[in-house]
């Protein structure tokens, strides 16, 4: 019995330093979010005060965070497919027989090592009318301008265009890894049985890397909550919002207007969107962890 | 430990250096931090350090720590941050609009209170009264202008000349600026006739079409804003029209931050842009260009922009008054004078355009005395309570009509709604 | 199949590869262009234009680019420490030590992966008020310290090292930290690497957390300076913007290039545990 305690208390210990950490940088702010949500913006003149859920029903009546809130959900639809599949096919390529390949591989790799700001500011020169290079390349086509940056209908798609641009190296890696772990006789065996290409990939290829497809889909859309850095340099969520998505309406909200209790308000709705994704994702992962 | 036993202590320390026979400077008294922005491109910063090092060679007690923030919004959120955090800040230069945040936040203190002697009431009263619109409420003076500007009409004489047009006059109102933008704009859209910024500030640059119009959008108070007045939709629909209808602007927005380079690359034969601009596009222009006041529509106009001095509250009496001795240095005629020639900026007050650097720069190019000229069409930057969300909906709806998504009117509606809402409470 | 398909079809498939790879490398390829020849040259490209590091010089005299390496540099030191420190521990703990509440506490952990800092700058920024850390590279470091993700690596390298070996180090008197010293973190070296470099890289990037807590130039990392470096609002011209970019990107370009393997693999390891 004296054999048990110790190990129960050397556990505590070892936890400890993490568990303070943890508990102070993200449970106790998760917590405070919703507490802190239930409260109206506090100045000097007019200190804060409770008001219950009255920041709820303001958020539900503002015309902006229905329009953040669709702009994010086509932020996630536009850029995790599209990312996970120019991943894929990326890392076929780079795993086959291909000349030059380590430069292929470098060139689509190297976007995940640079910051989103500095990517940005690169993207800036495409975007802009006129003087840009899109629109250069456009003309010398012998097609019209476009204001890529400056459109709505637009804006949102110049960004989720960057955002893959930036991702889809990074989710490649992962593929690659995981195609790395097939073992070749399996092809052997299937050219044998006479499987085309096609075939290989559909039966035996696609299936095999599906606990990788599923790890990739939650990064993804754990990034699309996060990745918001080159708003901050290529559109600032305009025009009239068209390219604003949740998390620079919550940064906006808290350091530009300074009402951190909506900006929490705010905050609940991207924490409950990522609580639902970890509950459904911590079963697959269990499952995976359970597997080694 | 009390103000005085910290300068009984620091008189020691200085005395002990100065009797050990050191060659250390004279250990500063106060320490001053300040935040200042800085929207127009350049080696600005540079400038704010050497007026700085100068300030403190003069006044060896007073030593300056001045961060440079960004622009005008980030350097107001650090600002205050650093209060927020407990972290010393004396004074910043901070939007001349932020007053009322700034009130609200309870931080600053009036410099009615911090004037002292004749002569600190004399320089008080030595600003252009129009540049001193945004920072007197409640019957009383909280900022003094610093890095000030207005907007004006850019053009290129190259581009006029060769559209046929006389490269001398600008246009002087609304219908002119159309006609001429016909001509200049190229039918293969290598050259527009006019370009006018909406991002960034687009309340700003729709402002200047109000007052032009003759309607100003907000009451001085702060309280109330009149963005759907018929005269506002009309100015807001000119705007739209000239891309929409007349084809001189590209339609979409048209980007703050890269809107130089399109002139400077002759992309746009006109732009209205921000005289802080003035000394970076004299540099920079490889062609002949010229700068006038914006053109008139029921009359001339365009509000004033830019930075303004503030001091904060917390500061130390000790703190307020060496904050007091910097600002009035900063902000006197030599000093102004020297600023405006090297970034484009106002000279703020009318003694800096009395003196020899200044007149004999306008003299070479006159172009530089342009703002001051329209000062006196010149009217207060759009400034309320809550003001950060109030701009931004102004913002939306004129982007929202300039990119096709919604009707003038019923962008301006909608933003005027939303403004109703947000001031009900200040009222 | 025939051969001749094979090839022609094979063809067809290099090509796209290679012109993806192409797309994917010229934004690049341009801020080079860009930040290597006078602003005149901005956006056109002629073979012969002069070349010049003038526009270097410039981004390095407007801005404390030194300073801001300095922080940079700093910041991901430290948070490395950290996370080293911190995710050990736990991560052995986690490992071998069956105590009530494991894996509730786990789960927890878990959580962590999902809701990131990121998501909580509201809140931690109060928190970091509240502590007097705003404004300090600590500041900015300690809520990426005990990290979920390295928690979780760790654990699982640490579960691999069989029994034997730390039944080996104990009969050779060591205790438990001693164990987890000699044993452990040596064994779980290429985990360290490779965690370690995708660390350094994700915080040498990372911009959000830095720009709402830091104030002042003696604090702001790389990326915070290059955006408010670009935010004079009209613009410092390109060329000079597009060498500061390139400044603030090289130190970790160039390590990847010379180790691009490592790199690779690194974020390999780190993936599919």
């Amino acid at each position: 019995m004296p054999r048990l305690k110790t190990t129960t208390l050397y556990g505590w210990l070892l936890f400890a330093p993490a568990g303070v950490m943890l508990t102070l940088f993200a449970f106790s702010p998760t917590i405070a979010t919703f507490w802190q949500s239930l409260f109206s913006r506090g100045t000097a003149r007019r200190p804060s005060q409770f008001i219950g859920l009255d920041n709820y029903e303001a958020m539900l009546a503002d015309p902006i965070f229905w329009q953040v809130a669709k702009n994010s959900l086509w932020y996630a639809v536009g850029t995790i497919p599209t990312s996970i599949a120019i991943a894929l096919g990326m890392a076929l390529w780079v795993n086959s027989k291909l000349p030059a390949r380590t430069l292929v591989r470098m060139a689509y790799f190297t976007p995940t090592i640079l910051p989103m700001i500095a990517a940005a500011n690169i993207w800036l020169f495409f975007y802009t009318p006129n003087i840009g290079l899109l629109d250069q390349m456009g003309r010398a086509l012998g097609l019209g301008g476009h204001n890529w940056l400056g459109d709505p209908s637009t804006a949102l798609g110049a960004i989720i265009v960057t955002t893959v641009w930036k991702e889809a190296g990074f989710f490649m890696i992962f593929y690659l890894a995981a195609l790395q772990t097939i073992p070749p006789d399996l092809k052997d065996a299937a050219a044998i049985e006479g499987a085309g290409r096609w075939t290989w990939f559909r039966r035996v290829v696609f299936p095999l890397l599906m606990p990788t497809t599923l790890f990739v889909l939650v990064n993804a859309m754990i990034n699309s909550v996060k990745l918001i850095d080159h708003l901050f340099i290529l559109t600032k969520g305009g025009p009239s919002n068209a390219s604003k998505l949740l998390l620079y309406y919550v940064y906006e909200t808290a350091f530009s207007y300074f009402d951190q209790p909506y900006a929490a308000t705010l905050t609940v709705v991207i924490l409950l969107t990522l609580g639902l994704l970890a509950v459904v994702q911590v079963r697959g992962l269990d499952r995976r962890i359970h597997y080694r | 430990m009390t103000t005085r036993t910290k300068n009984l202590i620091g008189g020691l320390a200085l005395s002990t250096a100065l009797a050990g026979g050191a060659a250390l400077p004279a250990a500063a008294e106060v320490e001053l931090t300040m935040f200042y922005p800085i929207a127009v491109g350049g080696a600005l910063t540079e400038v704010v350090d050497g007026l700085v090092e100068d300030f403190e060679a003069e006044h060896p007690d007073i030593s300056v720590n001045a961060i440079y923030a960004g622009n005008y919004d980030d350097t107001r959120v650090r600002a205050l941050a650093a209060l927020n955090a407990g972290e010393p800040a004396q004074l910043s230069v901070l939007f001349s609009i932020d007053l009322f945040e700034l009130l609200e936040q309870d931080i600053i203190v009036p410099f009615d209170s911090l004037v002292e002697t004749d002569e600190d009431r004399e320089w008080l009263d030595s600003f252009y009264p129009g540049l001193m619109a945004n920072g007197v409420t409640e019957g009383q003076t909280w900022g003094i202008p610093f890095q000030r500007s207005t907007i004006v009409l850019y053009w290129n004489k190259d581009a006029f000349a060769e559209a046929g047009l006389d490269p001398e006059t600008p246009p002087a109102n609304w219908d002119e600026m159309v006609e001429m933008g016909q001509a200049l704009t190229k039918d293969d859209g290598s050259q527009w006739g006019v370009m006018v910024p909406s991002t960034g500030y687009p309340y700003w640059m729709f402002q200047a079409f109000a007052l032009q119009n003759g309607i100003e959008l907000m009451n001085e108070a702060g309280t109330e804003t009149y963005f759907d007045d018929p005269a506002a939709v009309e100015a807001l629909e000119y705007w739209v029209s000239l891309s929409a209808e007349h084809g001189i602007m590209p339609s979409g927005t048209v980007e703050w931050g890269t809107l130089r380079q399109n002139f400077l690359e002759g992309q746009t034969a006109m732009m209205w842009h921000t005289t802080g601009n003035l000394t970076a596009v004299r540099n920079q222009a490889e062609f002949d260009f010229g700068v006038a006041l914006l053109p008139a529509k029921e009359r001339y106009g365009s509000p004033t922009g830019g930075g303004n001095f503030y001091v904060f509250k917390d500061a130390s009496e000790e703190e307020q008054k060496a904050a007091m001795t910097f600002i009035k240095w900063m902000t006197a005629p030599e000093r102004a004078a020297a600023w405006s020639i090297e970034t484009g900026y106002m000279g703020v007050s009318p003694a800096a355009y009395e003196t020899d650097e200044l007149k004999a720069y306008i003299e070479d190019f006159p172009a530089a005395a342009v703002a001051r000229d329209q000062l006196e069409h010149g009217a207060a930057e759009l400034s309320t309570y809550e003001g950060g969300r109030v701009r931004e909906a102004l913002n939306n709806a004129v982007q929202s009509a300039l990119t096709g998504s919604a009707e003038p009117a019923d962008a301006l509606a909608e933003s005027q709604a939303t403004a109703e809402r947000l001031l009900r409470m200040y009222r | 199949m025939t051969p001749r398909r094979l090839t022609l079809g094979r063809c067809v498939e290099v090509s796209a590869a290679w012109l993806l790879a192409l797309i994917w490398i010229a934004p690049l390829l341009y801020a080079f262009w860009a930040a290597f020849h006078p602003p005149a040259y901005v956006t056109r490209f002629e073979l012969f234009a002069p070349l010049t590091l003038q526009n270097f010089v410039e981004a390095w005299g407007y801005a404390p680019f030194a300073r801001y390496f300095l922080n940079t540099f700093l910041l991901v030191s430290l948070i490395l420490a950290g996370q080293f420190f911190f995710c050990t521990l736990a991560g052995y703990a986690f490992a071998r030590f069956a105590f009530p509440g494991r894996d509730l506490l786990f789960a927890l952990t878990l959580m962590q992966l999902f809701i990131l800092p990121e998501v909580l700058i509201v809140e931690n920024y109060r928190i970091m008020s509240g502590l007097g850390l705003i404004d300090t590279i600590a500041g900015i470091g300690l809520p990426y310290m005990a990290s979920a993700f390295g928690i979780f690596l760790l654990r699982q390298a640490f579960k691999q090292v069989p029994r034997e070996l730390e039944e080996a180090a104990r009969v050779e008197g060591c205790g438990f930290l001693g164990v987890l010293w000699r044993v452990y973190v040596p064994v779980a070296k290429p985990v360290y690497l490779a965690y370690g470099l995708v660390s350094v890289s994700t915080h040498w990037n990372n911009f959000l957390w830095p720009l709402v807590v830091t104030n002042s130039v003696e604090t702001r990392p790389l990326t915070v300076g290059l955006a408010i470096f670009g935010a004079p609002e009209s613009g410092v011209n390109w060329a000079v913007i597009s060498a500061a970019t390139l400044m603030v990107v090289a130190p970790l370009l160039i390590a990847f290039l010379l180790f691009q393997r490592q790199f690779v693999q690194s974020f390999m390891t780190a993936g599919i545990k």
